[in-house]
Formats: structure tokens, sequence, C-alpha cells
């Protein structure tokens, strides 16, 4: 570690991974209520457990944001963070607010929450991802603010690179964009407008920013290969993803009572997406082999290379599945979307987070990088939970294609109920697909305590 | 990569080409806003629509269903379920559950009144007479 104050990343690593390990084991509870329509009915409905499993990913993926950022900015900046002590007290608001939320969902029904947080002061509940009460998105807020302004001003007080400008970009943009949340007029066509402005800009756009700066950091760290030449790859992604990404916010607008236009707009400019993510792929794999020096933590470099190809794959290939209007006609809403989303969110979001944190964990607790035989243990998980993940977009795919054929395609279509029994089996297998990624995810965390010959530290 | 196109350039094509797509993005939701009048079903938002969406939001629907194609895939899509099954049908779905059958998905039953069913259905009506370029492709959502 080179500036002392890069240690508080160290407890926001902790509690990502800590609320990963709990949205999986609400991922297993849908997937079981999937096939077992009445498990955990009526203590834990659907509803209730979908929400706790996109939220808490939305929000561990958030404490990996500023773990990360925590951690660059000092080192990009060459300075030590502005202050240390905000971040850690941001910390523990954070997790306190998100805390609170998850157990608010879990123990008091949601119309009763909604009204003792100030829903009937703003109503902002109840959308898809922004369920969380007034209370805790105005939380999100400050945290978000207290944040940006603690690492804007230690970008200001030191060294600017390309890196750590795009970092905060990608971070100002994430803050900007969740305003949004609090528009929520009663025209529900505008609302869904809007609404895509936090969900789709986020993860099309400004999260975009954010997972080339990580990945061009780990990359500058474990290649040595030229920051000129990193940092030009990393403007060159970031163009082509907003270049693409901000009019591809289209690809949400064919069915919600927008204009038809957006069925050519959002068509042509959501079929570029892909683009960038290749662009990631080849630029890590590009680094990689060029790399001047070979860097102990094997396992690191894994997960750099495995964020590009699963992004492509996730958001990239089956992205573009289904982001043509004539195709998205059919696919709108099906299990093809829930099969593209998990991929994508793993492939980009959690993997590049997962990322950052094998690169920096080791050195944060006073080595270049964990002993061989943990790392042995950590690339175990990368393939169980990475393995796990393509056959659980594969199932839902396979689901979701029999679902429109046999619902929207079909001479005589059947109802919505009676396809999903037709389709049982793929669920059973995600549901199995999904044992295997917990058991790669307590792989991950048994990884941590592995002992060994460390490399100490000052590479 | 060749040696011509700089770091530099490169910056500028991002500043350059984010500011120009943002802005085309601007102008074709002002565009879109100008438009919307048309298909999005303005004149029929009631009192009651609006309550009812109010009810729709505090109790999660879209935590299990779909509407107009987006939220939850476990349960039928509600954008067309006031064509599909009409008002009368839906209140004594809603007061019916849950239907309790062994190893069947599950709805709870949300204990509204009938005026707070009123505006649910009123809502419902609504969506479903927003023009949405004939999505779904049929009845069955
Ligand atoms: C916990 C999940 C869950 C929640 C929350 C939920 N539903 Fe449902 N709903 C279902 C399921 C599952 C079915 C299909 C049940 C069956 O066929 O046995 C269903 C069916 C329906 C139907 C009948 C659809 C048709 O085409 O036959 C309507 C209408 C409906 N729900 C309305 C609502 C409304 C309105 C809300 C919110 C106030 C709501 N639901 C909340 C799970 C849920
Ligand atoms: C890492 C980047 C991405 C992530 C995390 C992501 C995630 C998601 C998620 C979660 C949804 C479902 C939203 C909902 O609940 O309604 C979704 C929908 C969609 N995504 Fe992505 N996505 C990414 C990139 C892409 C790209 C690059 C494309 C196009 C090439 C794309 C095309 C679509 C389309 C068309 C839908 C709408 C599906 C429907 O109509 O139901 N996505 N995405
Ligand atoms: C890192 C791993 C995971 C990520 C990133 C993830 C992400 C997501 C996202 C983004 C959604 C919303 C989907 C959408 O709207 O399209 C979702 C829903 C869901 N997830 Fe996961 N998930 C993960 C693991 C799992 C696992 C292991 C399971 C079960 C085996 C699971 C089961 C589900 C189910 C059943 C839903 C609800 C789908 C619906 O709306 O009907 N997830 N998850
Ligand atoms: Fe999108």
């Amino acid at each position: 570690m080179k500036y002392k104050s890069q240690a508080v990343a160290m407890p926001y690593f902790i509690a990502a991974i800590g609320l990963f390990v709990a949205q999986i084991v609400f991922g297993l509870i849908l997937g079981m209520q999937y096939v077992v329509g009445d498990f955990l009915f009526p203590e834990i409905p659907f509803n209730v457990a979908r929400m706790v499993h996109t939220n808490l990913l939305i929000v561990w993926l958030l404490f990996g944001f500023m773990g990360a950022a925590y951690y660059m900015v000092p080192e990009e900046s060459e300075t030590e963070l502005f202050s240390p002590r905000l971040a850690l007290a941001m910390f523990w608001v954070f997790l306190i607010a998100g805390a609170l939320t998850i157990i608010g969902y879990l123990t008091v029904d949601y119309a009763t929450l909604a009204k003792y947080t100030g829903n009937d002061i703003l109503a902002t509940m109840g959308r898809e991802f922004l369920e969380q009460p007034l209370l805790t998105k105005i939380g999100i807020v400050v945290v978000a603010l207290v944040f940006l302004f603690n690492i804007t001003m230690t970008v200001l007080k030191g060294r600017k690179t390309a890196i750590s400008v795009v970092l905060l970009l990608g971070l100002w943009g994430l803050a900007i964009f969740f305003l949004f949340s609090f528009y929520n007029p009663t025209n529900l066509v505008l609302d869904k407008y809007y609404w895509w402005w936090v969900v789709h800009l986020w993860v099309e756009g400004v999260w975009e920013l954010i997972m080339a700066a990580l990945l061009a950091f780990v990359l500058i760290k474990v290649t040595g290969v030229d920051r000129e030449v990193i940092e030009k790859w990393l403007y060159v992604i970031i163009a082509l993803a907003l270049v693409t990404g901000i009019i591809g916010t289209g690809h949400h607008y064919y069915w919600i009572g927008t204009p038809e236009y957006w069925q050519w707009w959002g068509s042509i400019f959501s079929a570029l997406e892909p683009i960038p993510f290749f662009a990631m792929t080849v630029f890590a794999f590009n680094m990689v082999n060029r790399r001047r020096r070979e860097h102990p933590n094997k396992a690191a470099v894994l997960w750099a290379l495995g964020t590009g190809v699963m992004a492509f794959l996730g958001a990239g290939v089956w992205g573009f599945l289904h982001t043509l209007a004539p195709v998205n006609y059919y696919t709108h809403g099906s299990q093809i979307t829930a099969a593209h989303g998990h991929m994508a969110f793993y492939g980009a979001y959690v993997m590049v987070v997962i990322t950052i944190i094998s690169y920096a964990m080791p050195i944060l607790r006073g080595r270049a990088c964990n002993s061989p035989k943990a790392q042995v243990l950590e690339m175990w998980s990368f393939w169980l939970m990475t393995i796990a993940m393509v056959f659980i977009t594969l199932f839902l795919t396979a689901a979701g294609i029999l679902q429109v054929w046999l619902q929207r395609v079909a001479e005589e279509p059947m109802s919505f109920m009676a396809v999903q029994d037709q389709v049982a089996l793929f669920y059973w297998m995600r549901e199995w697909s999904g044992v295997v990624f917990f058991i790669g995810l307590l792989a991950y965390v048994a990884s941590f305590f592995v002992k060994g010959k460390e490399q100490p530290a000052g590479a | 990569m060749s040696g011509t196109f700089t770091k530099a350039m490169a910056r500028n094509v991002f500043y350059g080409g984010t500011v120009f797509f943002f802005l085309l993005f601007l102008a074709l939701t002002l565009d879109t806003t100008k438009a919307l009048p048309k298909t999005d079903n303005r004149h029929n938002i009631t009192a009651d629509v609006a309550a009812g969406k109010h009810i729709w939001e505090t109790r999660n629907c879209l935590g299990c269903h779909t509407l107009l194609g987006e939220g939850a895939y476990y349960a039928p899509e509600l954008g067309n379920v006031y064509k599909r099954r009409g008002p009368d049908f839906i209140k004594a779905w809603m007061m019916a559950q849950p239907t309790g059958t062994p190893g069947r998905r599950q709805m709870p039953n949300f204990h509204l009144s009938d005026e707070e069913l009123d505006q649910l259905i009123a809502f419902l009506k609504y969506a479903s007479e927003i023009n949405t370029q004939n999505w779904p492709p049929n009845i069955e959502g």
C-alpha cells in the first residue's frame, strides 16, 4: 500500500462481499419459488425476496465502486485521501442504512413501510430497482455526495490522471442520474421514460466509465504496460460507450407509449452498444499479452480477463440478441430479459468489482499477492461462479425462447401460467446452477482465509 | 491504434461525442415530450387513476408482475389485464387471493377496500389504453 489512507477501502470491500453472499441466498430463494410456488409463502413473498436480491446487488456494487475509488484515487493522485475519517463515517452510515432497509423489507409490510417513511410526501417507491423508502434514497444521495466531495478534493489536490478523471465522471454521473429516482409522475409513460434515465443510463452509460477506469487501473498495475497506451484505450472505450449508449436508451422506448420512431433510434444505436464491450475484451487481452512483467497475482489477472469476456457475452451478445425492435416485440419482458440481465450484471459489474478486490485486498493486507494455495482456490471460485452463470443464462434463454413461442408466437397462444408450467424443467436446472454458483461463492470467501507462503509487500 | 492517433485526440472524441449525443438525446426527449399527448392516454388520468397508481406502487405489484413488459417475470403481464379479464374478474381475483393451491405460485391478499379496488382497476384501465405500438403481440401478454 503506497498511501496509508487507502486502507479505508478494506471495510468497503468486506461489506461488498458479505452482501454479495446475502444476495445469492435470496437468488436461490427466488429460483425455488419459481418451481415450488408456495415456497416460504406467506413469510417471504416473491416480490420481497426479489427486492432484497436486486437491491443487495446494487448496494454491494456501490460498496465495491466506493472501495475501489478510495483505493485507486490516492494512488493515482499521489496524495493521501482528503479525509479518511469522513470515508469511514460514510461507510457506517451506508451500511446501517442499507441493513435497516433490508430488514424493513423483510419484516414490515411494504405499504406500511411506505407510509412510515414519507412515501405519501413524495411517492418514489414501488418501481423496479428503486423500491427503497424515501429516507433510504435520501441517505444514498447524502452518502454519495460526501463520498464524491472526498474523492474530488483528493483528485483536485493531487495528480490528475485520465483514470481518476474518468472514474470521477462515472461516479458523478451515477449520483446525478440517481436523482431521477425522485421523479415519479402519475403519467405512467413519463414515469417509465425517466425511470430508464436511472437504470439504462447507469448500466449502459456512466457505470461503463467506472468499469473501464477500474479495469485500466488494474491492467496498468499487473501488466506494467505504458500508461499512455492504456489511457488512450480508456478514452476510446468510453467514447464508444457513450456515443452508442445514450441514444441506445431508445431500446426501452419501443412499447411503453412513446413515439414509434424510437424503434429506429433505439435499434440502430443499441445495436452498436456491443462495440465498446468488445473493445474492452480486446483491450484486456492485448495489454496482458504485451505485459512487461509477470505479476504474481495470477488470480487478479484472471478476473480482469474474465471481466472482458463475460461482459462482452452478457451485455454485448445477449444484449444484441433482443435489442432490435422486431425481436424485442416478442421477447420484451420475458425470461430472455432475465437471462441477459444476469449475465450482463455478473460479467460487467460483479466481475470488475471482484477484479479490483482481488488485486487490492492482498496489498491492503500487507502483501503483494496471496499464497499460491489461496490463489488456486480463488481461481476455482472464478470458474465455478462463471460457468454456473453461463448455465443460468443458457437455461433462462431456453426457457425464454419456449415462453415466447408458446405465449406470443404460436397459433393458439397459451396463458402465462400454463407456459410457466411447460418450462419448469429449465427453472429447475437454473436453480441447480445457482447452487453451483453459491458453492463457488463460498469457495471465494474461503480463499481469503487460506494461509500459505505469501509474497511480501513492495511489488 | 497507430502512433498518429494520440491520447489527446481520443479524449477529445470522448468529450465531443458525449456532448453531441447527449444534446441529441435531449432534443429527441423534447420532441417525445411534445408528441406524448397523442399516445400516452393522459386525458384519461383522473383522481382515481392517480390513487390507483399509488396503490399499485405501495403494494409492489411490479415485484411479481410486468406492466407494459417491465417489472418481474413471475406472474402475468398486467398492462392489458383489463382487456384480458375485465373489471369484475380483477376485483373478484384480488379478493380471492391467495389461492393456497399447494405448489402453485401465490399472490398475497392486500386487503384493499372496495373503493381502493375501484381505483386500482381505474389505473389498470388507463394503462391498458396507452398506445403501445400494438404490444403485446396477443391478449395473453
Ligand atoms: C408475490 C407475487 C405477487 C404480487 C406482489 C402480486 N401478484 Fe398478482 N399474481 C401473482 C401470481 C403468481 C398470479 C397468477 C396466479 C395463478 O394463476 O394462480 C397473479 C395473478 C394476478 C392477476 C390475474 C391475471 C390474469 O391474467 O389472470 C391479477 C389481475 C393480479 N395478479 C393483480 C395484481 C395486483 C393489482 C397486484 C398489486 C396490488 C399484484 N397482483 C401483486 C403474484 C403476485
Ligand atoms: C453491463 C451492461 C448491461 C447490464 C448490466 C444490463 C442489464 C439489463 C437488465 C437488468 C435489464 C432488465 C431491465 C428490467 O428489469 O426491465 C436489461 C434490459 C435490456 N437490455 Fe441490458 N444490460 C446491459 C447492456 C446491454 C446492451 C449492451 C444491450 C444491447 C446491445 C442491452 C439490451 C437490453 C434490452 C433490449 C433490454 C430490454 C429487454 C426487454 O425488453 O425486456 N443491454 N438490461
Ligand atoms: C452474481 C449473480 C447474480 C446477479 C448479478 C443477479 C442479478 C439479478 C438481476 C439484475 C435481476 C433482475 C432481473 C431483471 O429484471 O431482468 C435478478 C432477478 C432474479 N434473480 Fe438474480 N442475480 C444473480 C444470481 C442469481 C442466482 C444464483 C439465482 C438463482 C438460482 C438468481 C435468481 C433470480 C431470480 C429468480 C430473479 C427474478 C426474475 C424475475 O423477475 O422473475 N439470481 N437477478
Ligand atoms: Fe438498456
